[in-house]
């Protein structure tokens, strides 16, 4: 036993009724304990890791958030070209619109005004990142909230009127003043940063889409 | 001092024990549970979406999981699902209660936790009991929920039975399509699947149980070798 | 060596650690309470359940959180809310379960921790306030038990409350209206819920933390008792100061108290993913029936930790047509606990040291505890009735009344058979 390296172990040597109750460990032991403690430690470590699981976890959507947020089931035969319909996924607004031939093709003409024409931010599914930005090419499926702060634009489909002689048709967002065009791409000089988002979607049939999921995981 | 401790471990032993006993509902039959054979809770499923759930409800149970006893989403559509419900949501009744309680004098309960509060035995005697009792305004009666409410729904199946009043035991007087074995193992199956719903994560509750333990017996281990090696640093006595 | 091995820790790290030793007593703090607070060396199995209830309390804080993020306080949604925890919400089941079983491990805990007070004397001087206090926890505890039983909001939880809060009633001239006060309205209701709510997860908690440090920092002020009854503080070492039978309780008590953790949680987790019911007795079938405020259940009775006091409510004959005698004894039967400290006249603390008059004494007090306990899960009428020489009197009724009567003499008789009794010779050390 070593002596005298404090002051508490040096009393253990004290003999008879008047020793401390507890000395100090060899060298040998110490070694044995800092393997003890590490491992308990780690072991102990590992088993809060996996008692905090179900705690994190509780926060997570639970199932009734997922079947609320479950995919929507569509009838699109009913829009008519020019028109667009709004439906809640997630508790967002989907649009789906239904542009007419000559707005789809007028949506070429104008990538110099736009700040993001060939849709490189991924604000799409992959199937939706062509120059309609869509499955469909008359059908724009995407969510309407604006990507400034949330707003839900409004829809300004007709060229010209009060957005002004060189509008060609789209989105305008009301609290900052966003701009969009009809496959919800961003005007340059716009709040928002980002194209609108396509939200993942697939066709059932020739007039059921259907919201929520990609083609391939259903 | 040991008579104390002799006190405070046969005494409690003896009042659980007796506890236990009072405590078990003295049905006279064992539910066949098995939660897992998934072919019983599937056929049980079926029969409980195909019969009950025209009058009761089972508000907390969401079909999707069903999967959990083996189903797929697709099935779970295909078969159990009627127009317009989606696999997420759960097993509602379209009935209004108001017009439950007019016909059928009370609102048929909830059978979500049914087995948690009546117990999975007297679930299966219940369905097995019906009677005819011309007494009573459906004309049936249960011997182990007299007067009950809920006419004999499955009496195609089952056939009609009437009570001995001498022997105090049911007989069949007209055989229904199913053999008595068969309405048994129906009903049985049904059992099987309303313990299933009453607690969905049961099992997997109680598998990873097991790696709790045996995680808590690695600790266990470790903490005694751990207090061991400290307290060889403890004198023992006070000289 | 461990000393040596904290020096060089303190030299690692003395930037920090001097930084907040500078402007909070962090360091000290430590040493008063861990590493140079010195707890006997004697403690047995019975001193594990002091820890263990703290640990309980902090499982069932952090449980309560995440349910409490789930859950909701209203009649119209409650009982549904719970098996949405159960059902949809990832882990719910298992938080739900800790919780549920805890409620009911931490009476374990408590009962078992009361139990070493009794029997090594821990309430005596210099110690009547750590007692006092953790009468006080007890109290709060089986407050927060009873709020929290109303929460699921099953048949139990209705008719449960219904009867505890209409015990108020029978309080003369000012019961009834208590009783309707404390309801917020003229039955159990969604006022009754929301308010339980509220005593449940924020006012009760709160008196119940400010109490568990009151207790420890009580305790750490004259030291732990021990199953010998000896006050170890008497002999110290001269040029130390520290009690000669004293070892640091860090590491010393810290590694041990691990292993009584590990023990307990493996119970604890036997019954939680196994048996969570407990068949009955932790979970009630009947709170799987919603609440129904116009059909009372066959047989209620409250969870198994208030039972033995539940027998004394029942036991007691009512005068006249007032139910108050009854409702005075069970309050007086928790609360009686509190002048222990004041009625044992022996001049020994522990139980190795009292003579058989004592131990007679305690035995009959557990028994009747256990027995009234039992008998306040069953209906009254279990064991049949006696003939008419006793005028067809139940014979579980007489049975609790005659435990009740030997609950009490436990406590009144205390002054006089304590003093009485013969004693052994206490040691001046602390046997090992």
């Amino acid at each position: 036993m070593s002596d005298k390296k404090t002051e508490t172990t040096a009393k253990t040597h004290i003999e008879g009724n008047n020793a401390l109750s507890f000395s100090a460990p060899s060298q040998v032991d110490q070694e044995k304990r800092n393997f003890l403690i590490t491992a308990t430690a780690c072991t102990g470590a590992i088993g809060a890791a996996a008692a905090a699981v179900p705690f994190i976890g509780s926060m997570l959507p639970s199932e009734r958030a997922k079947a609320a947020g479950a995919p929507v089931e569509i009838d699109i035969s009913k829009i008519k070209p020019g028109e667009m319909m709004l439906e809640e996924w997630r508790g967002q607004p989907v649009w789906i619109l239904n542009r007419t031939d000559e707005m789809t093709a007028d949506l070429a003409k104008h990538n110099d005004q736009l700040a993001d024409p060939d849709c490189k931010v991924a604000q799409q599914p992959e199937y939706c990142k062509n120059a309609n930005r869509a499955i469909k090419p008359n059908m724009a499926v995407m969510v309407g909230l604006c990507t400034h702060l949330g707003c839900s634009p409004q829809k300004k489909l007709e060229a010209g009127g009060d957005m002004g002689e060189n509008w060609t048709g789209g989105f305008f967002c009301p609290c900052h003043g966003s701009k969009f065009d009809l496959a919800g791409r961003v005007f340059k000089g716009s709040p928002a940063p980002t194209n609108l988002v396509v939200p993942p979607h697939q066709y059932l049939t020739e007039t059921t889409l259907l919201i929520g999921v990609d083609a391939e995981e259903a | 001092m040991k008579k104390l401790f002799l006190v405070l471990i046969v005494l409690p032993s003896i009042l659980i024990v007796q506890m236990a006993v009072a405590n078990e509902v003295k049905i006279g039959v064992t539910a066949p549970i098995d939660a897992s054979d998934h072919a019983s809770l599937q056929r049980g499923a079926k029969a409980f979406i195909n019969n009950c759930l025209n009058c009761h409800s089972a508000n907390y149970m969401r079909y999707n999981r069903l999967q959990d006893i083996g189903l797929t989403a697709k099935q779970i559509k295909d078969n159990l699902l009627f127009a317009g419900e989606k696999v997420g949501d759960t097993m509602t009744v379209a009935m209004n209660p108001k017009d439950a309680k007019k016909w059928f004098g009370v609102v048929p309960p909830d059978l979500s936790v049914e087995v948690r509060a009546r117990g999975a035995d007297w679930v299966y005697a219940y369905m097995r009991g019906f009677y005819r009792d011309e007494t009573t305004p459906t004309g049936w009666n249960n011997i182990v929920f007299d007067k009950v409410a809920m006419p004999h729904v499955l009496y195609e199946l089952q056939g009609e039975q009437i009570l001995n009043h001498e022997t105090h035991k049911l007989e069949l007087v007209k055989p229904g399509k199913l053999s008595p074995s068969e309405y048994n193992a129906y009903i049985g199956d049904l059992t099987n699947y309303m313990a299933f719903m009453a607690e969905p994560g049961k099992q997997q509750r109680q598998q990873l149980g097991w790696w709790v333990l045996l995680f808590l017996g690695v600790m266990l281990v470790l903490a005694r070798k751990l207090k061991a090696e400290y307290w060889k640093d403890i004198k023992k006595g006070n000289d | 060596m461990a000393q040596d091995k904290t020096t060089e820790k303190v030299v690692e790290t003395t930037g920090i650690v001097d930084w907040v030793d500078k402007r909070f007593p962090l360091t000290s703090n430590i040493k008063a309470h861990l590493t140079e607070y010195y707890a006997p060396k004697n403690f047995n199995f019975w001193y594990f359940f002091g820890s263990l209830a703290l640990l309980v309390l902090v499982m069932q804080i952090a449980t309560g959180i995440f349910l409490t993020m789930h859950y909701k306080p209203s009649a119209a949604e409650a009982f549904a809310s719970v098996e949405y925890i159960m059902r949809d919400v990832f882990g719910g089941n298992i938080i739900r379960y800790m919780h549920s079983t805890g409620a009911s491990m931490f009476f374990v805990v408590v009962y078992l921790h009361m139990f070493r007070g009794l029997i090594y004397g821990s309430y005596r001087n210099p110690r009547e306030l750590i007692w006092l206090f953790g009468v006080g926890i007890f109290l709060c505890l089986m407050g927060e038990a009873f709020f929290g039983y109303l929460l699921p909001w099953g048949q139990m939880s209705y008719w449960g409350a219904q009867v505890i809060v209409n015990l108020f009633a029978t309080i003369p001239l000012i019961g009834p209206d208590i009783s309707e006060w404390l309801r917020g309205d003229y039955l159990v209701s969604d006022a009754t819920l929301n308010r339980f709510f509220a005593f449940h997860v924020i006012a009760l908690p709160l008196v119940i933390l400010g109490l568990v440090m009151s207790h420890l920092i009580a305790l750490h002020e004259v030291g732990s008792n021990n199953p010998d009854g000896v006050e170890i503080k008497a002999k110290k070492d001269k040029a130390t100061g520290i009690p000669l039978d004293g070892i640091p309780f860090h590491p010393y008590y810290t590694v041990k108290d691990m292993v009584g953790v590990a023990v307990f949680l493996i119970v604890f987790a036997t019954i939680m993913f196994f048996a969570p019911e407990m068949g009955g007795y932790f979970l009630e079938a009947n709170n799987f029936i919603p609440a129904d405020p116009l059909k009372t259940p066959a047989h209620i009775a409250p969870v198994w930790y208030f039972t033995p006091y539940y027998s004394i409510l029942r036991a007691v004959p009512p005068i006249g047509i007032s139910q108050f005698p009854g409702v005075a004894a069970m309050g007086l039967s928790v609360m009686i606990f509190a002048l222990l400290p004041w009625l044992d006249r022996s001049p020994v603390k522990s139980i190795r040291y009292r003579g058989s008059l004592y131990k007679k004494w305690l035995t009959a007090f557990v028994v009747s505890f256990l027995v009234l306990g039992y008998l306040g899960t069953v209906p009254s009428n279990i064991w049949g009735q006696f003939g008419p020489w006793l005028a067809g009197a139940d014979r579980a009724t007489v049975v609790a009344r005659i435990f009740t009567v030997v609950y009490f003499a436990f406590f009144i008789l205390m002054p006089w058979y304590s003093a009485k009794d013969k004693t052994k010779p206490v040691p001046e050390r602390v046997t090992h």
